[in-house]
């Protein structure tokens, strides 16, 4: 790979996987839960006594024993968020096989975002602090959990890592945009790796985000029916928690360590829409995806399978489908991870590209959950509604988020070249 | 604030809050424990343990100097023992 200026750019390859998601701890937690077709989605009971919310479905993580999987000092500055973060980064540099002394040696950085600090903070603050105009029982550790870069900091300080820290604040396209500025700087040799992905947490205040603007899902009574990514009967968004981790790497650096390689990132695109800030463009989207595929060297036609954002909203899902159909044609399978454990946000697109990964390691493309029947306006591409063996080589993914970011990543299976 | 506890109840109440606030164990919380070598709090953990201080006594701790004199558990019990006589003389509420 070349820049413009011809400089040599170092290939990015990913060497270490983490995950904290709606089904529990662990990248294996969620490979299997989704290859055995499981729902991450709930119903969430306490939110009905909430003025004017429609929308009582979530995909929470489940609840974790913290005290026993992390240390008071680095805890006491973390929110749900930041620990979802800490947990799924420590297992990704586990599988990475990164030594203490390799992070802290300066030459592996972080990118991990969320959409805001923890909302749950957000809210104890705010509970502690208007009765009484008060701030006098608030803890210290109350800032750390809800400024914008908790994950990143809580990360770097927890696993001792001295390198760069980014922490990309864009809602949904959080952990995608985290994970192309990874492979940007490690592709131009600032870090050799970087530690790349993304959280967030449930809390009604986000649920409540998307009801009011209504893309929110009402279909409060069969969660595990909810999100329907593309189906006619879709109603709108089901909101998760987690975090996905990627270790991105400098592939000479792989290669030096015998680390074990997952995949190779080789395309980015990434731009803005300023037509809209809530509305999708499908132009936007196949402009994101087409500057992915050039950059990556590829040609459309030799795309294996897309990896869509598609989250179950009525616009959104007829916008990429447009594009991708666009880009892509017919026949080059198209699925959506939002049908089985609902958008994640910041978390989803490194939560997604886990799974790609292991699309790419059994050779196998998962379905969209809950898609039965297509809607006319998502028809032209082919969707995939159950497991299916298939090569996948070369694969596209997609992140969009409220207020006009659009983001593609090129994933190629690695074989050893 | 029940200001007729006596030494060994306020004593008990402190090292409360270090095992309840610092998750630490009863047996590392002798009155010479030192807070910030023994006992590993940080300035962070100084702010909470004020604000835990203030909750559990009723009291505000905004005297700076005596504060950054502590060195011990014991120091601490001394400033709350100071506080409670000083409110035990006076009519004062709020020890300065």
């Amino acid at each position: 790979m070349a820049g413009d200026n011809g400089v040599r750019l170092n290939r990015v390859v990913i060497t270490g996987r983490g995950s904290v998601s709606p089904y529990g701890l662990g990248v294996k937690e969620l490979v299997d839960s989704c290859w055995a077709g499981k729902s991450g989605v709930r119903y969430m009971d306490k939110w009905r006594s909430i003025k004017g919310l429609g929308s009582y479905l979530a995909a929470p993580v489940p609840p974790l024993d913290v005290k026993q999987l992390l240390p008071r000092v680095v805890r006491r500055t973390m929110g749900d968020m930041a620990v979802y973060a800490t947990l799924a980064a420590q297992e990704a540099v586990q599988e990475a096989g990164f030594s203490k002394e390799l992070l802290s040696s300066g030459k592996i950085g972080v990118s991990i975002g969320s959409t805001t600090g923890s909302p749950t903070e957000y809210d104890n603050l705010y509970q502690e602090f208007l009765p009484e105009q008060s701030i006098e029982s608030i803890k210290s550790g109350m800032f750390f959990k809800i400024m914008g870069h908790s994950c990143a900091a809580n990360v770097m300080a927890a696993l001792k890592i001295k390198g760069e820290q980014w922490a990309p604040t864009s809602a949904c396209t959080c952990s995608a945009q985290a994970i192309g500025l990874g492979y940007l700087l490690v592709s131009q040799g600032r870090q050799s790796a970087m530690i790349c992905g993304g959280a967030d947490e449930v809390h009604h205040s986000v649920t409540m985000v998307f009801d009011i603007i209504r893309a929110a899902s009402h279909r409060n009574e069969s969660p595990t029916l909810s999100p329907r990514p593309f189906d006619s009967s879709r109603d709108g968004v089901v909101c998760g928690g987690g975090s996905g981790i990627l270790v991105l790497e400098d592939l000479d650096s792989a290669l030096s360590r015998g680390a074990q390689i997952y995949g190779e990132i080789t395309g980015f695109g990434h731009a803005g829409d300023p037509n809209h800030i809530a509305n999708p463009s499908s132009e936007a989207m196949a402009g994101v995806m087409t500057a992915a595929l050039r950059e990556a060297g590829i040609e459309n036609d030799k795309v294996d399978y897309i990896n869509a954002h598609a989250t179950g909203t009525e616009q959104g899902d007829l916008a990429e489908a447009e594009a991708i159909g666009s880009i892509v044609g017919p026949n080059v399978p198209v699925s959506s991870l939002k049908g089985h454990f609902g958008h994640t946000l910041g978390a989803s697109g490194a939560l997604e590209s886990i799974l790609i990964l292991e699309m790419m390691q059994r050779n196998e493309i998962l379905p969209t959950l809950n898609l039965e029947n297509v809607d006319q306006g998502c028809k032209g591409i082919n969707h995939i509604t159950q497991i299916t063996p298939s090569p996948v080589r070369t694969v596209v993914k997609n992140n969009f988020a409220l207020g006009g970011v659009n983001v593609a990543i090129v994933f190629e299976q690695w074989s050893g070249a | 604030m029940e200001w007729s506890m006596t030494e060994e109840e306020i004593l008990k109440r402190i090292q409360t809050i270090f095992i309840d606030e610092f998750e630490l164990e009863p047996d590392q919380l002798t009155r010479e424990a030192t807070i910030f070598e023994d006992l590993e709090l940080d300035s962070l953990d100084a702010v909470d343990m004020v604000v835990a201080l203030e909750k559990e006594f009723g009291v505000k701790v905004k005297n700076e100097e005596s504060l950054r004199s502590i060195r011990t558990l014991d120091d601490l019990l001394q400033l709350i023992l100071a506080i409670r006589d000083q409110m035990n003389t006076s009519d004062q509420k709020i020890p300065s």
